[in-house]
């Protein structure tokens, strides 16, 4: 059972590199928005040293490995999510729902598999281009990579859950654009994406703290910049996986009363 | 210069035909009214966590680079203003790759109006207006918390800032979309010039290298959608040192910019006419 | 006069092929290859030919989406790629597969734009229309979501919607695929009626060989970019030698039927498959079958356009193409 998934986030993967031009594209718009977003970063810092608890290369370095995660982690939707909704507007999702395979670990296997391929990519690239141009602090231990590389995996699979929710939504309005923009720009802010949640401040930082978005984009930056370690890198694992089961739960439920109302209206 | 004498009904035309097929997308999107209702007033709401984060770093500083949060609210809604404008009236031609795959670029051309009309308006959305609600909100707050001297020179250059600050944006849109016709899933090319170029505007000149503000201006020409009009209208003195002349030059570099679009746009018409690709 | 001419008309593209990793190399393909006919007005014209044989090819170069590499090109008295915008309100354009009219709305709003873009004046406008939602059987349908239309329901709705604007040349790709024969007979049948009494030209390209018959006086038949065949319908069954297959299913299992004229190419159990002559009526071969053997079941099948060709080609030695 588990070789079907593992091919399927082969294919996907394969799949994914073979749109070259889109590939060299976007790491150009993530190497853009890297470089202006590491200036407001610089230019802050500037004039407040040492706020959040970063140093300006620090800062800096944050916003770097946030636009390297940017799509490897598909903080601004897509992945999957585009192959879902073009089913629902074909009408072929209905047919989807009794396929043999689970509807939901294929679909996670194939984002697993986008990612995977975006990370060597999308995610490597713009770092590079961020450490050529910033004075980065980067970790030379090849465990606190390894310990990276776990937390991006983990903030995959809470993304995937998300993602999949605001698509599942598309059984009930017929199209979830609407709902894929408005979640788009949330998790852009509570990500941690534009600035670090340790900027935001009283309730709205406890809030974000605790939202899963943080899962995402916060919490890897914090593994590699060596913020979290011991018992702290532990609850941070914690945290991200009781998220992604949370969600991978509801979407379940979500699935089977798709399901239930697919059966009902007959596709 | 010498009008073709159909210049401007072929213009009409172009606006007209643009506006009709608007309105049926509009029209459209009207048969999901739930998902169209949660999403507008998501967007509008929402986008107003974009201009949080500006909120969120001033709450840590009086000034970023120097500037205070009010200027930096105007160069934040002009920028908004302008991308949010281009991107309902032109947003679609980023859509381009997508729509010479699934050929319907070719029902495009075989109806008897503009082409470039036709993928301007096409998958439009009244979601977009959102966006441009917020900016306005956000220019207008700005406008009444700066501390300016009003001549009305400078009440006389926000309108055209305005204006100029669209046509530009426009035109990026439709040049850089261009690109498709050659590498057709290479839409983020555009992005990163039309969002990367809004977000780098809603921040102070003097938070970015040298080098890059000089790209704004002699490549790229962003600057001149509001960074150098704003010079003049905030009373502040140019990091780069350039002529005063420069801080009025926008609607000359606007018009450049449409003819460069213009041009780009039938040199890929052109490719994709003779090639097929 | 000729409505469509083309003479000697060239299309090549340049295709790139993956060779090895990174290597890449340039091919050319040539996807017409010195064409040439011409088309009478009030002409309906069949256009066929296996799938890349340069027939969506040439059907972009007469609308003007394409601009040829050489060779000269007229449709109505203009050169298609160099007056497009003006060609397109005299030309009407069907594609089968794809359909041009708005998804989520009512099929009366689609007419509505077509009547803004084409700039359809009222009185001829409705008069159009009229004549469309009669022949076409579209009445009730006007208000309805074009997603809700069945297939052959829209493509009734595309075919009313490319005629609005009285065009003087119809291309058509395929415009009965999918269809149940009730709709196909449907969309022939109004094809027939308006190439009559509008003189309007048609051309049509199709896999369906029964379209051409009962609608086109002329067949045009491509292939490799170049035309093997250009003239009367009957031509195709004669130079093709081509031949129709009568299926019977017998009672039961029984040698090969011997009756003159009549070729039995396969049997399986209780059926046989009969080829002969595609200009001889079946009639009096069913009729002699089922006069020596009880018939359970029987149907006539058209050639297909794969086996036309490939029988053009093992005579084409001696058929110069015209």
């Amino acid at each position: 059972m588990g070789g079907v998934y593992l091919s399927v986030a082969r294919g996907a993967f394969r799949r994914y590199s073979t749109y070259r031009a889109a590939t060299l594209a976007g790491t150009v718009t993530n190497t853009v928005f890297g470089v202006i977003l590491a200036s407001t970063m610089l230019a802050l810092w500037r004039a407040r040293p040492g706020l959040g608890g970063y140093d300006a290369a620090q800062a800096v370095t944050y916003i770097w490995i946030s636009q390297g995660l940017l799509v490897t982690v598909a903080v601004w939707g897509g992945g999957f999510q585009d192959d879902l909704q073009a089913r629902f507007r074909s009408g072929d999702i209905a047919v989807d729902l009794y396929r043999p395979v689970d509807f939901q670990g294929w679909w996670l296997a194939t984002d697993l598999g986008r990612a995977g391929y975006q990370l060597l990519t999308r995610g490597a690239l713009p770092m590079l281009a961020g450490a050529a141009l910033f004075d980065l602090v980067l970790p030379a231990d090849p465990l606190v990579w390894a310990e990276f590389l776990l937390s991006v995996a983990l903030a995959v699979v809470v993304s995937f859950g998300l993602r999949f929710l605001a698509t599942l939504t598309g059984f009930w309005l017929h199209e979830s654009e609407g709902v894929r923009a408005a979640m788009t720009v949330v998790s852009m802010f509570f990500s941690g994406m534009l600035l670090p949640l340790a900027l935001f401040p009283g309730l709205l930082g406890d809030l974000a703290r605790v939202l899963p978005f943080s899962a995402m984009v916060q919490l890897p930056t914090d593994v590699l910049l060596r913020r979290r370690t011991g018992t702290g890198l532990l609850a941070l694992y914690g945290f991200q996986l009781a998220w992604g089961a949370a969600l991978l739960a509801i979407g379940r439920a979500g699935q089977a009363l798709a399901v239930r109302r697919v059966v009902v209206q007959g596709g | 210069m010498a009008e073709h004498p159909g210049t401007v009904a072929r213009a009409g035309w172009a606006v007209r035909s643009w506006w009709l097929i608007t309105g049926m997308w509009v029209r459209s999107t009207m048969a999901y009214r739930a998902s169209f209702a949660i999403s507008l007033a998501a967007n509008t709401l929402i986008t107003f966590l974009d201009f949080a984060v500006l909120l969120l770093m001033f709450s840590h500083t009086r000034q970023l680079a120097g500037w205070t949060l009010a200027e930096t609210g105007f160069l934040y809604g002009t920028s908004s203003v302008a991308l949010g404008a281009a991107n309902v009236l032109v947003g679609s031609v980023g859509g381009l790759g997508e729509r010479v795959r699934s050929g319907s670029l070719d029902t495009m051309l075989i109806r008897p109006a503009p082409a470039l009309a036709q993928l301007a308006a096409e998958r439009f959305s009244l979601r977009r207006l959102g966006r441009l609600v917020q900016a306005f909100a956000v220019l207008g707050w700005s406008l009444t918390a700066l501390d300016v001297h009003w001549s009305w020179d400078r009440v006389l250059m926000v309108p055209v800032l305005l204006l100029c600050g669209t046509v530009i944006f426009c035109a990026l849109f439709v040049g850089c979309s261009c690109v498709q016709f050659w590498w057709g899933d290479a839409a983020e090319l555009q992005n990163a010039v039309t969002y990367g170029g809004a977000t780098v505007l809603q921040y102070p000149p003097t938070v970015f290298a040298r080098e890059l503000v000089a790209g704004t201006v002699f490549g790229v020409p962003l600057a001149f959608v509001n960074w150098l009009p704003a010079l003049h209208v905030l009373g502040r003195s140019d990091p780069l040192g350039l002529p005063v002349a420069f801080r009025f030059a926008s609607p000359l570099a606007a018009a450049l910019c449409v003819l460069a679009a213009g041009l780009a746009w039938r040199a890929g018409l052109r490719a994709y006419r003779s090639t097929g690709s | 006069m000729a409505v469509i001419e083309v003479e000697d008309v060239r299309r090549s593209f340049t295709v790139r092929t993956r060779d090895g990793r990174w290597r890449r190399e340039k091919r050319e393909v040539r996807a017409v290859d010195g064409l040439t006919f011409a088309v009478e007005e009030g002409e309906c014209v069949g256009y066929i030919g296996p799938n890349g044989a340069g027939k969506s090819t040439t059907v972009k170069m007469l609308t003007g989406i394409l601009v040829p590499s050489g060779g000269r090109l007229r449709v109505a008295g203009v050169d298609p790629a160099a007056r497009r915008a003006e060609l397109a309100r005299r030309i009407g354009v069907v594609f089968g597969q794809r359909t041009t009219l708005w998804w989520d709305l009512p099929l009366r709003d689609s007419y509505e734009l077509a009547r803004r873009i084409y700039r359809i004046p009222d009185a001829r406008y409705r008069a159009n229309l009229d004549r469309c939602v009669e022949l076409l059987g579209l009445g009730e349908l006007l208000d309805t979501p074009v997603r809700q239309l069945s297939l052959g329901q829209r493509m009734r709705g595309d075919l009313a919607a490319a005629l609005l604007h009285d065009p003087s040349v119809l291309y058509l790709d395929e415009p009965t695929i999918g269809l149940d024969t009730v709709s196909k007979a449907k969309v022939r049948g109004f094809l027939r009626e308006t190439n009559r009494e509008r003189r309007t030209t048609v051309l049509l390209t199709t896999h369906d060989l029964t379209d051409i018959e009962q609608l086109c006086g002329r067949v045009m038949v491509i292939d490799h970019g170049r035309l093997v065949l250009d003239g009367p319908l009957e031509r195709l069954h004669e130079i093709g030698g081509s031949e129709r297959t009568l299926v019977v299913d017998l009672a039961e299992p029984h040698p090969p039927i011997d009756l003159p004229g009549v070729r039995v190419v396969r049997t399986e159990g209780p059926r046989q498959w009969l080829a002969f002559p595609a200009r001889q009526s079946a009639a009096p071969i069913v009729a002699a079958v089922a006069e020596r053997h009880p018939l359970v079941d029987l149907s006539v099948r058209e050639p297909a356009i794969e086996d036309v060709i490939a029988r053009i080609y093992a005579g084409s030695a001696a058929v110069p193409a015209p």
